[in-house]
């Protein structure tokens, strides 16, 4: 995978350094605040992460990896959490899942789609279990769903990014 | 959040926005009340509140005038025109859309008439977003009360003589615990709350947060100025952005008016609370692991003792008690420990909010006495399974947890009768099994999920994990033999014997209490390749019913690896030899013609 993406403008890591500080307790907060800027942790800020607050690399990287939150590899421009918690997998979560990754055809292993429009994860639950089974398009969740509604769903967020690529190129 | 405008007879329209609420569609309602409000020019103060657990009623919109009170549920967009044409400005409720008249009222009625509210007491009743709210409802009148005072040991034995126990799974008794820290040297000592809620079906914490926020402030200001601790963390995972939000935003509330901060309300208690975000990791709802998170580390729990109260966060002594067990003391300050431990059993006091999930009909938050059976909680305020087929089993605690069979419903609601099942009280999550749901999946479920989740420190946990998981797999394939269940068994055992923390020592207890209560079904998949539920995938066969099918197009339409022909208007033909057993076909059919073996 391409976490070793053109080093870009890491002033944004800066500013995150000015507000957590450079401590050993800063580094969920500061790598939280890279994730929000990058979508992922790109290596080289890591790498500038390292040289500007002397928190060895290791540590970082033995972080990042540990937690479910962070990806070393770039996200796509919609983010689907499709919940698979107790509740949605009774309810059929499990379908719901595979269905949307049918609708976008993804690949085999792959987490984000080919031209990088959706990356759909699967989530431990999302806490709305009464309206199992649910999926987290972007900021809004979508409740009451079985494998016709997904698609149907997933079909109007993909056919409206894609209308909205063709229409900027 | 809203700023009211002038009403007329204090006409109030009060929206559940909890995320529940929202994902059920309660923005899109409030947005459209506003337009509505303008178009029929009608004055009224529109209001947010938390969720009031009716959660399978989302979204529900409450009127407030003089002294009616109207509750609307399951409200729709399209609905909220209406609402405010004939009820808001024409004085005419819609009766058959409320809860309390509508076809629904005696459901509704069901639904609250056995619950006993302390931890969700404001939630759903007041705006999370203002201090105001949370003040009239005799809100930091605990806090004050315990600083005016200024006797530590006071508020200690109002704790002890509650019985409260830990709600974040682990029932130990909350006052013995700040004791403890209480009585430890420090120069400084902390106090953590737990909101990582990491049991995938429990949202209790989440709609206390959510719902209200100062109670739980409160209740670690309390924890603070008894144990001796001036600063604390709340530990809150990620998945709850809105809890977050309106966490911080009640700092912020709190300390202007001197209820947080430096020397609290005019006393030498000062005491700063500040917000740490999870990362998505299980574990971290562990203790120790918890504490190494916040110093930013990988979450790994260590051996204890040393416990937290003597050596926890940067070294120093640490309190940590869990969102719902906070969120109850200043109602036991306010009322006397006495007042709680008048609830319950002998040894589980006061009352506990749990979270119906799953088959049920009226799934949502409930918060019911100690004491109560898994019967009343399930079909009298849960209305039993919500497709009508008898319930099989639920279960409780999560991971850590396990699934009790239907005949042990009469169970109380007591940590130790619930123990002694074999599952554990947990922090609340109930998800509810029908005759629709496979034990043997219910039990893989479980297992990848602990497998996944598991820090891989203790191998018995890293590996043993994943060879349950793999046994399991192997059964839900058809594809087991009968001395897997015994391999099982063995291995649950070695992994609950030979792990550090909780989440070793508890999860073989999904497969040990499916085990143990439907042996049957696990012997079905190994002995005759079936899977009784029809839930596992590769022990069924798919095949048309000529008899029933239309000849509609449907599922050949929708098989995604086309192994469905037929011309239109006549009977289909399914290849079983290409059929993946995705389910796509008997999902779309209308006829109840795809039959599945
Ligand atoms: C694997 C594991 C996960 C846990 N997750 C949580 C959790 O999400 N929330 C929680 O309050 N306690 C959790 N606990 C229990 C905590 O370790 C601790 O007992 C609790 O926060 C103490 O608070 P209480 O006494 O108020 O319950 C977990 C324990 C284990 C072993």
């Amino acid at each position: 995978m391409n976490g070793d993406t053109p080093a870009t403008d890491f002033t944004p890591v800066d500013a995150l350094v000015d507000q957590f500080g450079s401590g050993m307790e800063a580094t969920i907060p500061l790598l939280q605040g890279i994730q929000d800027e990058f979508g992922f942790l790109p290596l080289d800020a890591i790498r500038y992460l390292t040289t500007k607050t002397g928190i060895p690399a290791s540590h970082l990287f033995g972080v990042a990896t540990f937690y479910n939150r962070f990806r070393l590899t770039p996200v796509g421009k919609n983010m689907i959490r499709v919940c698979l918690g107790t509740a949605c997998h009774v309810q059929g979560g499990g379908r719901v899942h595979t269905v949307t990754r049918e609708i976008l055809e993804m690949e085999d292993e792959a987490d984000t789609t080919a031209d990088r429009l959706f990356t759909v994860e699967p989530v431990a639950c999302l806490g709305c279990c009464s309206l199992a089974p649910v999926v987290m398009v972007n900021q809004t969740t979508h409740g009451r769903l079985d494998a016709p509604a997904t698609r149907k769903l997933i079909r109007k967020y993909n056919k409206a990014e894609k209308k909205a690529t063709a229409e900027q190129s | 959040m809203e700023q009211s405008q002038t009403a007329n007879d204090g006409l109030r329209v009060v929206i559940g926005l909890g995320s529940c609420g929202i994902a059920a569609g309660a923005q899109d309602v409030k947005d459209a009340f506003v337009n509505a409000l303008a178009a029929h020019k009608v004055e009224a103060s529109l209001e947010d509140t938390g969720c009031n657990g009716a959660c399978h009623r989302e979204p529900i919109v409450e009127v407030y005038q003089g002294s009616d009170h109207w509750t609307y549920g399951g409200v729709t967009v399209k609905q909220v025109d209406e609402i405010v044409e004939k009820h808001l400005k024409g004085g005419a409720p819609i009766e058959e859309w409320t809860l309390q008249k509508g076809p629904l009222a005696p459901e509704v009625e069901a639904f609250f008439s056995k619950q006993k509210r302390i931890a969700l007491a404001n939630c759903g009743v007041i705006d999370p977003e203002k201090i105001e709210d949370y003040l009239a409802q005799d809100g930091y009148v605990a806090l004050k009360t315990a600083l005016a005072d200024n006797d530590r040991d006071k508020v200690i034995a109002e704790m002890l003589d509650s019985g409260l126990r830990g709600r974040g799974g682990g029932g130990f008794p909350t006052g013995l615990k700040w004791k403890f820290t209480k009585g430890a040297t420090g120069d400084q000592k902390y106090i953590i709350c737990n909101a990582d809620e990491g049991d995938p079906g429990a949202f209790m914490d989440r709609s206390i947060l959510e719902g209200d926020p100062h109670a739980v402030l409160e209740g670690m200001a309390i924890a603070g100025f008894a144990t001796g601790a001036t600063a604390a963390y709340i530990y809150c995972r990620a998945e709850y952005p809105l809890a977050i939000a309106r966490l911080r935003i009640a700092i912020v509330q709190a300390e202007e008016r001197n209820l947080l901060g430096e020397k609290i309300n005019g006393s030498e208690f000062t005491f700063k609370i500040k917000i740490k975000e999870g990362a998505g990791a299980f574990v971290c709802g562990e203790e120790t692991a918890l504490i190494f998170s916040i110093e930013g580390h990988r979450g790994m729990p260590r051996k204890r003792p040393p416990f937290p109260a003597n050596s926890g966060l940067f070294g120093k002594p640490t309190n940590i008690n869990n969102v719902e067990t906070l969120a109850n003391v200043p109602w036991i300050l306010r009322n006397g420990g006495a007042a709680f431990a008048a609830m319950g059993t002998e040894k589980s006091k006061g009352s506990k909010v749990f979270a119906l999930a799953g088959k049920i009909k009226r799934g949502g938050l409930v918060e019911v006495p100690m004491g109560i059976t898994i019967r009343e909680i399930l079909e009298e305020i849960g209305g039993g399974s919500d497709t009508g087929a008898p319930l099989k089993a639920v279960q409780m605690g999560g991971p850590s947890g396990g699934c009790i069979p239907a005949k042990l419903f009469d169970t109380r609601v007591d940590y130790d009768e619930v123990t002694r099942t074999g599952a554990i009280m947990g922090s609340g999550g109930m998800v509810v099994m029908d005759e629709t749901s496979c034990m043997v999946d219910i039990a893989k479920f479980f297992l990848d999920f602990t497998q996944k989740e598991s820090c891989g420190k203790c191998t018995f946990c890293r590996v043993g994990t994943l060879r349950m998981l793999e046994i399991l797999e192997r059964i839900s394939e058809g594809k087991g033999k009968m001395s897997d269940l015994d391999l099982l068994e063995e291995l649950a055992h070695k992994i609950k014997e030979t792990s550090l923390c909780g989440l070793g020592q508890t999860a073989p207890n999904p497969v040990l209490t499916t085990l143990k209560y439907f042996r049957h079904e696990y012997e079905a998949h190994v002995e005759s390749q079936r899977c009784p539920a029809k839930v596992c995938k590769p022990l069924l066969t798919y095949s048309i019913d000529a008899d029933k099918c239309t000849g509609c197009t449907l599922c050949s339409r929708v098989c995604p690896v086309h192994c469905i022909t037929g011309t239109k208007k006549e009977v289909h033909v399914l290849d079983q030899a290409a059929c993946t057993k995705c389910g796509s076909c008997s999902e779309v059919c209308k006829d109840d013609a795809i039959h599945i073996e």
